[in-house]
Order: structure tokens, then sequence, then C-alpha cells
């Protein structure tokens, strides 16, 4: 019983991880209905700049705004340069540039900051919680997802912009009908998703230490867990997310033989299970069809 | 009459030009890649996707060949060192060892990373006829020289590295209960293994829980977690730098306090034991049979020197915290040395045989100690291991230098 | 985001054009095919072998192909029926000793059945969800390929080493050139085969599901059924291209077969056209000669060469290869019509 709520109380540590992403994807899905593969080195890179602010001496919470701020303002730029110019183009060809994004930051990293491990330092302090079970930065992790989804939250449902951003993304010929500007909306979605990429990665750093391939499995369970929650869903991003950090424990534990060399197989079956029967995703809102 | 003759007269023409064409063909093979000024070294490395971090090895192989160059080159030539990425990919590893062999010609492949990598080319390189030499892998199937002579490992094993442990363990603790967390691919298999093979019958009682874990786990603390809850008081850590400094660091948070011993791929005091913790890492176990930069007792060591002295004229941009650095110099001197032995029969058996003759050769980052040695039957250079534990500055050495080959 | 918003100009069905099955290609076709049979006596073993390598890559794109861009069902696992492929015929031929040719028939009958399988559950799943759906297939397949229980038969992480077939009948080919020579006709019998299969009325039923779904239903279309076929013969497709890449490169492990296999056939997709075939090689030739471009220009920054050659390949082509040849194709059909009066 112990061992079970060990694996339980560390499973929600390391989903706490996921949900940090979670919170990322869903949000530019939000705004170009469409998920970016390269989300995951981006907010790499992001954290990257801060290591290197710090290294130069900036204080953590100086550097974490600027880290911010250089994101959001990276993002727009990549939507302005890098999508507006094909944005009548297939949806396959867009997930292509996605792809493409992915190598050129990977590369980029490991080519400017190598492929060596670095510790990235903690705003929570040091210690143990639960037994340690969690870390002081673990458990601060969680309440700093929960405060970023709670902006989240406000900002879509009582903010104008957000009402715009998110009519611009589900209907955009409506929404330029009553006068929003939606290519400046999809400017300004990317610029939040990257920003809520860096403070994914730099919450996630500490634990799993910065590289430049830090960030490629984290983006599978990240998926994972917003599909699992739902995409449309902030919420249910971040619940997914904890889900998929404790199903793949317990799986690990629990099952025989194969239950730890099949985590992520088996936590992708139990996603894909629950989507065969909501398909839109344990939190998402139905989507009707009309014929 | 006169048919008769003409036919005879072709097929003996035939016949000799064949002959000629094998014999040319046989000689052409012998000193491919060579010439009376050059030497061509190809090299296979993962400069991009998952095993990327290893690429510094290669950069460091070719500032070493570079070094060499601007000190004459050997044998009266100079290196001309080709070096591919294969992204880790074993079809893509293949294409580059084919691309090197027939269409850069070179005389040998030196160094090539990774088992998968290096198992895909194995047949291929001997069918060739070509030297695989000095492979980037610890996996014990690379020395093998009766199936596969013109294949050669460098450093020492992983099975024997494991079974060294075992001996320990029987020697210093054999009361242990023992958890190991392992990479789950042939490198972590073949430690888990070796250690078994060295524990023998006693492996089942004294091994209490086996954890493996893949390199797409984000994070190894479920795992850690289960070993605390075996019971285990010694910890074997085979997990490559990342994951190994993720346990180490776990470990210390969980308030578990085993016998800890560490794999000598991740025992690079800069890469893994400072991220991890250097309190945390009090009293690990490891082995190594290269020198450590960090260590301040090498400080004044002529062969530490000479390193410090080659990253800073050629590979400035190295780091020279980094275990891949110590590690590409030594094997490129070594290679270097093979080389320059072989000057009087410079073709691939030459080179070949130079490589499967050393006696106790001393590298410049070898402890005092450790040698290389092979033989006709012996495909593995580097078997000496010496005993170290941190003490939460350095790696401090103890007990004599253990062989692997009384442990084969 | 589904194929449904692809751009509907490239998948017209040949069949509505002029309907000679083989005229699908037509002439510039068989020009290619001509030189693609005449490389071999001019280029050296190792070119063959890549050049080997690409149709292979073609056959698997074919196949992603037929799923993707006939019948409108994303696919970012199909690295997973590729190894399926793979270690069908290594394990065929070097635990049964059977002769490799008949190792492709056996690897697409598994895959196609494989492939079925998957479809099945799939069919709830549309878009995003399929395409997770995918994702997981594609990254759980190494691990299952790693499985220690299933090691006795795949040889776990180390892989099976194959064995390379020699030219039959004592031909003067030497083994990459006949191994190229295998492989063109099989891919050639394959195009042939997908190309009839979108112009007859089962490709009609896949396109319409691809266009509207609905509207199919509503017309008497079986979608449950296509679409499973759709994914059990884009499946058995690209398992025989993974048998022939085993036969090929003579070596099978789990990591030949990651996710980064997955996503190199989608570009290829991609870039070679959705919706039209012989994009296919197109596609192959992307796959196996770009990262070589890119390694060329700097070896550190390969992928980040790569990523930039692709974002440019995309502007210029943002429906890939098969949308400029159509669009050329247009430009030259209206210059060459006559001016109609007005």
């Amino acid at each position: 019983m112990e061992i079970f709520i060990q694996q339980i109380v560390s499973g929600i540590a390391t989903g706490a991880i996921y949900a940090c992403m979670a919170l990322a994807i869903v949000m530019i899905y939000q705004a170009i209905h469409n998920l970016n593969f390269a989300q995951g080195e981006m907010a790499m890179f992001s954290t990257f700049i801060a290591w290197q602010l710090i290294a130069w001496g900036t204080p953590y919470w100086i550097a974490f705004a600027l880290t911010l701020a250089i994101s959001f303002i990276g993002g727009v730029v990549i939507e302005r340069l890098v999508f507006k110019p094909i944005e009548n183009a297939p949806i396959l060809s867009y997930v292509v540039v996605f792809i493409a994004l992915f190598a050129i930051f990977n590369s980029l990293a490991g080519f400017i900051w190598n492929f060596e491990i670095k510790p990235f330092p903690t705003p929570f302090g040091s210690g143990a919680l639960f037994g340690g079970l969690m870390s002081p930065h673990q458990a601060g992790m969680i309440v700093v997802t929960v405060v970023v989804l709670a902006l989240l939250y406000f900002f879509f449902r009582f903010t104008r912009i957000g009402l715009a951003m998110r009519a611009a993304a589900v209907n955009p010929e409506s929404a330029r009908l009553v006068g929003i500007r939606v290519s400046w909306m999809t400017a300004l979605g990317w610029g939040m998703a990257s920003a809520i990429g860096a403070v994914a990665g730099m919450m996630i750093a500490p634990v799993v230490f910065l590289e430049p391939n830090m960030m490629v499995s984290i983006l599978l369970y990240g998926f994972a867990g917003a599909v699992l929650g739902g995409l449309t869903s902030p919420v249910g991003a971040v619940v997914g997310g904890l889900a998929v950090g404790v199903i793949e424990n317990l799986a690990g534990t629990y099952i025989p033989v194969v239950g730890p060399e099949l985590k992520l197989p088996i936590a992708l079956l139990v996603i894909v299970a629950v989507l065969v029967v909501r398909p839109s995703g344990l939190m998402g809102r139905k989507i009707v069809q009309r014929v | 009459m006169k048919r008769r003759f003409n036919s005879r007269l072709v097929v003996w023409g035939a016949l000799m030009a064949a002959t000629a064409l094998a014999a040319t063909a046989a000689s052409a093979d012998e000193t491919t890649g060579i010439t009376d000024k050059t030497i061509k070294i190809g090299n296979i490395m993962p400069y991009s996707g998952p095993a990327s971090a290893y690429s510094q090895i290669g950069k460091t192989d070719a500032a070493y060949m570079k070094m060499v160059n601007d000190n004459g080159g050997v044998c009266g030539r100079q290196i001309d060192f080709i070096s591919y990425d294969d992204g880790y990919s074993p079809p893509k590893a293949v294409e580059q060892a084919r691309k090197l062999v027939e269409s850069d010609q070179v005389a040998l492949i030196f160094n090539s990373l990774g088992t998968p990598s290096n198992s895909a080319i194995q047949k291929y390189m001997n069918a060739k006829k070509t030297p695989q030499l000095f492979v980037a892998t610890g996996a014990s199937k690379f020395g093998d020289p009766k199936h596969f002579p013109w294949t050669m490992g460098w450093q020492p094993d992983y099975v024997s590295e494991g079974k060294i442990y075992a001996r320990y363990l029987l020697k210093n603790i054999p009361e242990a209960k023992i958890g190991v967390l392992y990479q789950n691919d042939d490198y972590g298999k073949d430690y888990l293994n070796g250690l078994k093979a060295g524990l023998g019958d006693k492996a089942s009682s004294m091994i209490v829980a086996e954890q493996p874990y893949e390199t797409s786990d984000p994070t190894v603390d479920s795992q850690m977690v289960n070993l605390k809850g075996s019971g285990a008081t010694v910890f074997f850590n085979v997990a490559t730098p990342k994951f190994a400094a993720q346990a180490i660091k776990k470990a210390a948070e969980l308030g578990w306090k085993p016998t800890q011993l560490l794999n000598s791929v991740s025992n690079s005091v800069g890469a893994v034991l400072k991220p991890a913790g250097l309190d945390a890492s009090k009293g690990v176990v490891s082995a190594l049979y290269l020198k450590d930069s960090q260590d301040p007792q090498w400080k004044d060591d002529e062969g530490m020197k000479k390193w410090n002295a080659f990253m800073d004229k050629y590979y400035p941009d190295g780091d020279k915290n980094s275990s891949f650095t110590i590690y590409g110099y030594a094997v490129s001197q070594t290679l270097e040395k093979v080389l320059k032995a072989s000057c009087g029969d410079f073709t691939h058996s030459g080179i070949m045989k130079s490589a499967a003759s050393m006696k106790d050769v001393e590298l410049d980052l070898t402890p005092p100690g450790i040698r290389v040695n092979t033989s006709a039957t012996d495909f593995y250079p580097l078997q000496d291991m010496q005993l170290i534990k941190f003490d939460g500055k350095r790696w401090e050495a103890f007990g004599d230098v253990v062989s692997g080959a009384d442990t084969q | 985001m589904d194929a449904r918003d692809e751009n509907p100009a490239i998948s017209e069905p040949p069949a509505d054009r002029a309907g000679i099955r083989f005229g699908a290609l037509g002439w510039t076709g068989l020009a290619v095919v001509v030189v693609l049979a005449a490389l071999p006596l001019f280029l050296a073993n190792f070119t063959i072998f890549q050049l080997t390598m690409m149709l292979i890559y073609a056959i698997a794109i074919l196949g992603l192909n037929l799923l993707t861009g006939i019948n409108g069902q994303f696919s970012l696992g199909h690295g997973a029926f590729y190894a399926i492929g793979a270690y069908t015929a290594a394990i065929l031929m070097e635990n049964f000793g059977l002769a490799y040719g008949w190792t492709l028939p056996a690897a697409g009958l598994i895959c196609f059945v494989s492939g079925f399988l998957f479809g099945l559950p799939a069919l709830r799943l549309e878009g995003i969800y399929l395409a997770l759906a995918t994702f997981g297939l594609a990254v759980a397949m190494p691990q299952f390929l790693k499985l220690s229980v299933l090691e006795p038969w795949t040889g776990g992480v180390q892989g099976i080493v194959i064995t390379k077939p020699d030219a039959p009948f004592g031909l003067p080919l030497s083994q990459d050139q006949w191994l190229y020579y295998f492989t063109l006709v099989v891919a050639l019998l394959l195009y042939w085969f997908a190309a009839n299969l979108v112009a007859s009325r089962s490709g009609r039923a896949l396109m319409a599901i691809r266009d509207n779904p609905l509207a199919a239903r509503a017309m008497g279309v079986n979608n449950a059924l296509y679409k499973s076929l759709a994914f059990g013969i884009s499946a058995a497709f690209t398992g025989i291209a993974g048998a022939l890449g085993a036969i090929v490169v003579q070596f099978v492990a789990p990591d030949s077969f990651t996710f980064a296999l997955s996503v190199a056939l989608f570009v290829g997709l991609v870039v070679g056209g959705v919706g039209w075939l012989p994009g296919a090689l197109v596609g192959g030739a992307f796959i196996v000669f770009i990262p070589n471009v890119a390694e060329l220009f700097n070896k550190a920054l390969a992928g980040a060469v790569y990523g930039v050659i692709l974002i440019l390949l995309i502007y210029l082509m943002p429906t890939g290869a098969g949308g400029l040849v159509r669009k050329v194709a247009d430009f030259v059909g209206r210059r060459m019509k006559p001016r109609p009066d007005r």
C-alpha cells in the first residue's frame, strides 16, 4: 500500500512536468487549431536563454521575466516570419514546418550550448517534502502551473482580447466580419504559447537537467496529457498531464514483466482508449457536426 | 585448327585478365585509402539525434588528428580524417560506412560510436577486409577475433566491469541486497549480466530489484522509489550521465543511503556528480581507466598537461569538464601509436596486426598501472580498471588495479 | 485538423482524365522508368545502394499516400508498419530460413492484418486524435521490439543480422545491382496496383470518404469497412517496403525504427505532394539525399540546415512536388489551348 501511495505522489510530481507542457500545447491549439511539434524545442531554447542570462550574472527572477519577454516576442516573430507567408498552405504542410522548426531549434541549441547536462537553479529551495517523494521545487511547479492556468482561464473568459482570440481560432471568417484582426490574434497566440512554454521549460529543467534533448520525450507526454484532458480545455490539460504521470508510474510498478519496459506505450494506450470512448477528451467540449 | 587456337587464346586471355583484375583488386583492397602522402581514416558519430551528446568524442578525435598532422603525420603521411553523422540510426550507419569505404575509399573506420551502429556495419567491414578499429562502445561482442578479425573494441567492456563490481561486493559486502537501475538496452543489460555472472550462484539471492528505464523516460524518479522500497542496501547505477545524475539526486532526496556503485560511463565529476550534488555523491564507488580532468592529483602530471595544451590549442570549444574529451584524446592516441608501429607494413592487415600486438602500452591519460594489451586472441585492448571512491570533492583510488582479463 | 482541408486540386482521380490505366503516368512516367532502369549500369555500388533505399522509401510513402492523401486519414505512425515488415522479413529469413522473395508477401500480409486491426478502433478518431494514436503506435514500436519476452525471436536490443542475397541464376550483376532491380520491379508493380486502386470504384469511395464522410455514407459507402481497408492496404505497402529495407540494409534493430522514421516518411509525403502518387519518388529522394546535403553545409548545424531547406521548400511548393507539377501542367495546358472567341 505504501508503495502505491508513494508512486501516486511521485506520479503527481512527474505529472506536473507534463501538465506544464500540456498547458503550452493547449494554448497554441486555442490559437491555431493545430499541434505545434516544435513547442518543446522552443521551450528548451527559451530555457537555455534563461540559463545563459543567469550564467552572465542576472538574478533569477529578472532572468525569468526577461526570458518570458524574449520568448513572447520570439513567438510572434516566428509566426510573422515563418507562418504568415504560408498561411494558405494545407494543414499537413504546416505540420512539416513544425517539424522543420523542431530540427532547427534542436540543432541550434546543441551548437551554441553543447550537449552536456547543465543544472538549472530553482527558486523554491531544496529539502524534502513527503519524505522526499516530492521536492519543494516540484511542489512549487504545481503551484506555478495552477497559477498560469488561472491566469489563462481569466484571460480567455473575462477579457476582450481573450474572447477575440477564441473567436479567431474557431471561425476566422466570422471573426473578421466583426472586426477582429485575425492574423494578429494568431501572432498573439503564438507569443503567449511561447511564453508559457518558457515557464514550463524553466520549471522542468531543475528536475531533469538542461540539455538540448531535454524536451523531446516530455513533449510526447505533454501531448498525451493535453489530448487526454481535451484540447479545448486548459484545466483538462493540467488534469490530463497529472493523470499521465500517475498512470505511467502505476503501470511501471504493477504490471508484471512488461510494465517497466512499456510505460509510455501503456500510457498512450490508456489515452487512446479514453478517446475512443470520449472522443473530445475527458474535459473537452463535444464537437457537434451539422449535416 | 585456327578456330580452336583462337578460342583457347580468348580463354587464356580472359583468365589472365581476370587474375590480373583480382590481383589488383586484392592489392587495391590492402592499400585502399593509403598513398605515399596520405592515409584516409573514416569515422561515424551521432552528431544529431538522441545520442548527440557523444559527438564531442568525434570532435575531439578530429582535433587530435589535426595535431598529429601538425607534428608530421604518421609514417610520413598526413591523416585525412572524414567523419559522418549517423544520427544513432543503424540504416544510416550502414549508408555512411559504405560511403566511407566505397566512395571515399578510406583505409579504416576508427572509433565509430554505438552498439547498434557498429553491429550493423560489422559484417560489412569484415567482408570488405577493412579495419573497424577501436569502436566506441563497451559491448563485449566486439572483441571476437575468431569470427570478426577486422573489428576491435577499445574501452573495458561492460560485462567485465560488471564482474569487477561483483567481486568487490562479494569481498567487501557479501550480505548485500542489490538494487539495479539500468538503461533498457544492450549497454545496461551487459552491465547487469556482468554483475550476475560475477556473483555466480548468489546472484538471484543478492539482487533484490531490477528497474529498467528507457531513454524516453523524462525522469527515473518512479524507479528510484521502487528501488528504495525493495529494501536494497546496495544501489548499482547503470545509467548514462543525465539519468545517473537524476538517480543520485533522487536517492539523496528520498533519504535513501545505500552503498552506491556507479558505472564508468557516467563517473565524470563535472558532467554527472556536480549536477547531482557533490554531497549527495559522497561515498559513491566506481571504476576508471582514464584520468579525470577535475582531479587535482593530476595537476602536474605530464600526460594531463599535454591534454590541457591540446585542448587549448586544437579544441578550445571543447568542454574540459567532460569525460568525452578525455576519452577522445586517449583513443586517438592509441590509434596514433598503432599507425606509427605499422610503418613497415602500412596496409590494412599490417595495421590490424599492429593493433593486435600491443604490449603494456601506456597512454598519456591512463593512470599508472593501467596498460593497453592485445594479442591475436585478445581483442580487448583495455581491461584494467581502478576502483575509486568519491570523497565529496574528487575520486580517491583504493585497492589494486583490477584486470578484467582474469574475470573473462 | 484533418486532410480534408487539403488542397483538393491535387487529388483529382486520374480516371477523370483520358482514362488509360497505364496513362496515369504518361510519357514522362515511361521516361522516368527507363532512366531508373538504366542507372545501375553507370553508377558505383554505393550509389546504387542509396537509390535502392530511395525506391524503398518511395514504396513506403506510396502506402502512406494511399491512407492520408487518398483516404484522408492522418498517420504519423507508419514507421511502425515499416518495422513490422522489416522484422517479419528478418525473422523469416534468419530464424526460419525462408528465401527472401517470399518474405515480401508475408510481410505484406502481416502488415495488412495489423493495419486493418489498428484501423478498426481508429475509426472513432478524427484528425488530431488519430494523429496522436498513430504517433503512439510509432513511439511504442521500438519498445515492443526491445521487450525481453520477445527476445528469442527479435534478438532484443541487439537486433538481427541478415545475409545479403546474390543475384539468381548466376546473372552478371552485383548484389547491389540485383537488389536494385528487384526493388524497382516491386515498386513498379505496387505503383501500378495503387494507381489502379485509386482509379477504381473503391478508389473513388476512399476519396469520397476523405472529402465528405457524411455524404459518402449517405451515398451508400461503408465508411467503416473502407477506412479500415485503407489502413490495411497502406500498412501492407509500407510493410513490404520495410521487408525490402531489411534485406538491403542487412540489419534490423529497434533503434532503426524510432519515431524519426515516421516523421521522415511524413515529411517525404508532403514534399512529394499529398494525394499525388508519383510524388512518392520525390519524397523518397528527399529522405535519402537531403540530410546528406545538409551535412555538407555544416556538420554541427546539419539539423538546422535541414530545417531551413524544408521551410524553403514549403514556401516554394506549399502543396509539394505534386502541387508544383499540377501548376506547371495547368500553365502549359492553358498556353496550349486555343483561345476561345469572346
